[in-house]
């Protein structure tokens, strides 16, 4: 069972938290800081293995990590996953979210060295669309276990759900929503300088949002 | 800048900018902020004249993104705190107007913010508003946030119960996924009592999308709940004849987990071995599918659990070690292994090789790997294999010691890891003679 899957910068600030264990948010934290700064002592050409910090179960517990350009990306699992399959989902699956993220394709060319998949993406990507990941993550990680797989079909799921809210407005389309009610409805001229009493409001135009 | 007594004007609250950055905000706000109240008719709550667009009482809370820009510009810890505080008063004052519209943008910043570490407490009962809610866009942020924000210690996640019970009947499939995901994600002991009949009935469907995640769902009804799992027994009589690899996948962990809860469900299926063995083998001799292909494997990641629950049922028993023996033979003599992928199902061969009663020969094949993998360039294989040493030092000690000068080449790496486990795999009555080859080396 995946115990936690966490992916923070190299200086240790997250990037995205998915606890699949209860811990309360001071201990979350306290984990983060405990897992960045074992990993981030590493060499670059040691392996993908560590034990467990204390505070996430110790050597019950093993911390598989990769590291790309800014980022970390740690899953920490228990003795009945595999290792090297751990190591393989990390390559193959998180890089392609972040192309997906970054580029909103849905077919892409699997690129085999991931160097050269990360001359594309950047840390950015992973923060302003941090919602979007862990949606990504949701078709791919789930309970703490391994869902799903084939790239192709976790792409097209997620895609047909993001139409689904987009046709919706979306998490931010309110405002829009809102204008278009406000086209809709008879209003008379809107004033262009309001005053009461003392106030004096003057309305600028509406710009469509 | 708070609103002010009935016989007033009432302005919104926002109206006087606070800080220079949030001026083009405050602007666009304002406008949809002005609500005036004729001064006769000024009362406590109701009658307003709206002269401007739709009314709302707050301006627009900001968005995700925005709120994630401006945190990024603060240069301290202390700015940054400021920014998250003020931000957090004004989505608890969102949350108190009661604005649907807006609330699912909260929660999404409020997410965000939590996982800066910041208290997002508040925000737990907004979630149960949000999956609550008929739009998807709120289903989906809902979940999220109470499978982030809320555990069964909370009593709040009770009430959640009725809608998951919903959501798990909805005409929209991913609606029901989501249900099913955050049902398997956080479903405490009542609820997977409450919900086990609705997840069974949905591993039974035809949906593979819905199929996969029910199977997963029962893994965790099952854990809370052990007692339930004769209920998911006849739902598993035909999930492996699925042809999609994620219900097969998802299925064998199902399988797997409920085999190593009871002796009952082991020795029931038994029965299952050839149906394993016939998939492991169509995948091995599929040819190129790329639907399922990693770097020339098919579907390494489903290989890897029908090896490891082969490995379960076959363990002890020698007519299903018996069927299994030839497939083994053949994975562990095929598998390519010039990339990582191969190197992940010939360890788990091996594993399973050494934990059924397999021939002599295959014992011989599986430490031989083993050795190679010592020999390896890549410092995961070689940590992966040590670690495959120690389990089998107490098995097959000869075999072992075969390799006992590779093992102490291994102790001279610099890696902490792999200087650990080849450590460990030292056993306690050779000890005196590595400790003599280890002084020898130096």
């Amino acid at each position: 069972m995946i115990k936690a899957i966490l992916i923070f910068n190299n200086h240790g600030k997250p990037r995205l938290i998915r606890f699949y264990q209860y811990f309360a948010e001071d201990m979350q934290q306290q984990i983060i800081r405990e897992t960045f700064h074992l990993v981030s002592k590493r060499d670059d050409n040691v392996c993908n293995f560590l034990e467990g910090g204390s505070l996430i179960g110790g050597s019950d517990y093993k911390l598989i990590y990769r590291h790309y350009a800014t980022l970390y990306f740690v899953f920490c699992v228990d003795s009945s996953e595999s290792e090297l399959g751990i190591l393989d989902l990390i390559q193959v699956s998180l890089i392609y979210f972040l192309i997906y993220c970054s580029f909103n394709w849905i077919f892409i060319v699997f690129v085999e060295t991931l160097d050269k998949c990360f001359e594309n993406v950047c840390e950015l990507d992973l923060i302003f669309h941090m919602d979007k990941v862990h949606y990504i993550l949701q078709e791919v990680v789930m309970g703490g276990m391994v869902l799903e797989t084939n790239m192709n079909e976790i792409v097209a799921q997620v895609e047909l759900q993001n139409r689904m809210e987009k046709s919706e407005g979306g998490l931010s389309a309110a405002p829009a929503r809102a204008v278009s009610a406000v086209k809709n409805m008879n209003l008379p001229e809107i004033p262009r300088n309001i005053n009461i009493g003392d106030i004096n409001i003057k309305v600028p135009n509406l710009s469509p949002f | 800048m708070f609103p002010f007594e009935s016989g007033h004007v009432r302005l919104g609250r926002r109206y006087f900018p606070s800080s220079p950055s949030r001026s083009a905000e405050a602007g666009r706000a304002a406008i949809l902020n002005v609500s005036l109240v004729p001064l006769s008719a000024a009362k406590r709550d109701d009658s307003r004249v709206v002269l401007v667009s739709p009314r709302l009482r707050m301006p627009a809370p900001i968005r995700l993104r925005e709120l994630i820009r401006t945190i990024r510009t603060a240069r301290t810890q202390a700015e940054e705190r400021e920014m998250i505080q003020k931000e957090c008063a004004a989505i608890r004052s969102s949350f108190r107007e009661e604005d649907n519209t807006y609330r699912c943008r909260n929660v999404a910043k409020l997410l965000y913010m939590h996982m800066l570490g910041y208290p997002a407490h508040f925000g737990q009962l907004e979630c149960l508003k949000l999956i609550a809610s008929q739009k998807f866009t709120d289903k989906r942020i809902g979940y999220l946030g109470a499978m982030l924000l809320l555990d069964e210690r909370q009593d709040v996640h009770l009430l959640m119960t009725n809608c998951i019970k919903n959501d798990l009947n909805h005409s929209t499939q991913y609606v029901q996924g989501l249900a099913l995901c955050t049902l398997g994600c956080m479903g405490s002991s009542e609820m997977c009592r409450d919900l086990a009949g609705e997840v069974e009935k949905l591993l039974k469907t035809s949906n593979s999308y819905l199929r996969k995640k029910a199977a997963l769902c029962a893994v965790h009804v099952i854990r809370k709940v052990p007692e339930l799992m004769e209920m998911f027994l006849p739902a598993t009589k035909n999930l492996l004849s699925e042809k999609n690899h994620g219900v097969l996948h998802t299925s064998v962990v199902l399988l797997t987990e409920m085999c190593e809860r009871s002796p009952d469900m082991l020795s029931h299926f038994r029965k299952l071995v050839p149906q394993l063995v016939r998939i492991l083998k169509n995948l091995i001799m599929s040819g190129y599918s790329p639907e399922h292909d990693v770097s020339g494997i098919s579907d390494p990641f489903l290989q890897v659990r029908i090896l490891r629950l082969l490995r379960i049922l076959g363990k002890g028993d020698d007519d299903s070690s018996e069927a299994m023996n030839d497939i083994l033979a053949q994975v562990a003599t095929n598998t390519e292994t010039s990339k990582n992928v191969g190197n992940a199902i010939l360890y788990e061969t091996v594993l399973t090789i050494m934990d059924i009663k397999s021939e002599s020969g295959l014992r011989v094949l599986a430490i031989n790997i083993l050795g190679r993998f010592l020999l390896n360039n890549d410092k995961n294989i070689r940590y992966v294999a040590l670690t495959s040493l120690l389990k089998t030092v107490q098995t097959d000690h000869n075999a072992v010691q075969r390799h006992r000068s590779t093992i102490v080449d291994c102790l001279k790496d610099l890696d902490v890891s792999i200087k650990r486990s080849a450590t460990q795999s030292v056993s306690g009555e050779n000890i005196c003679e590595f400790v003599l080859c280890i002084y020898s080396h130096q």
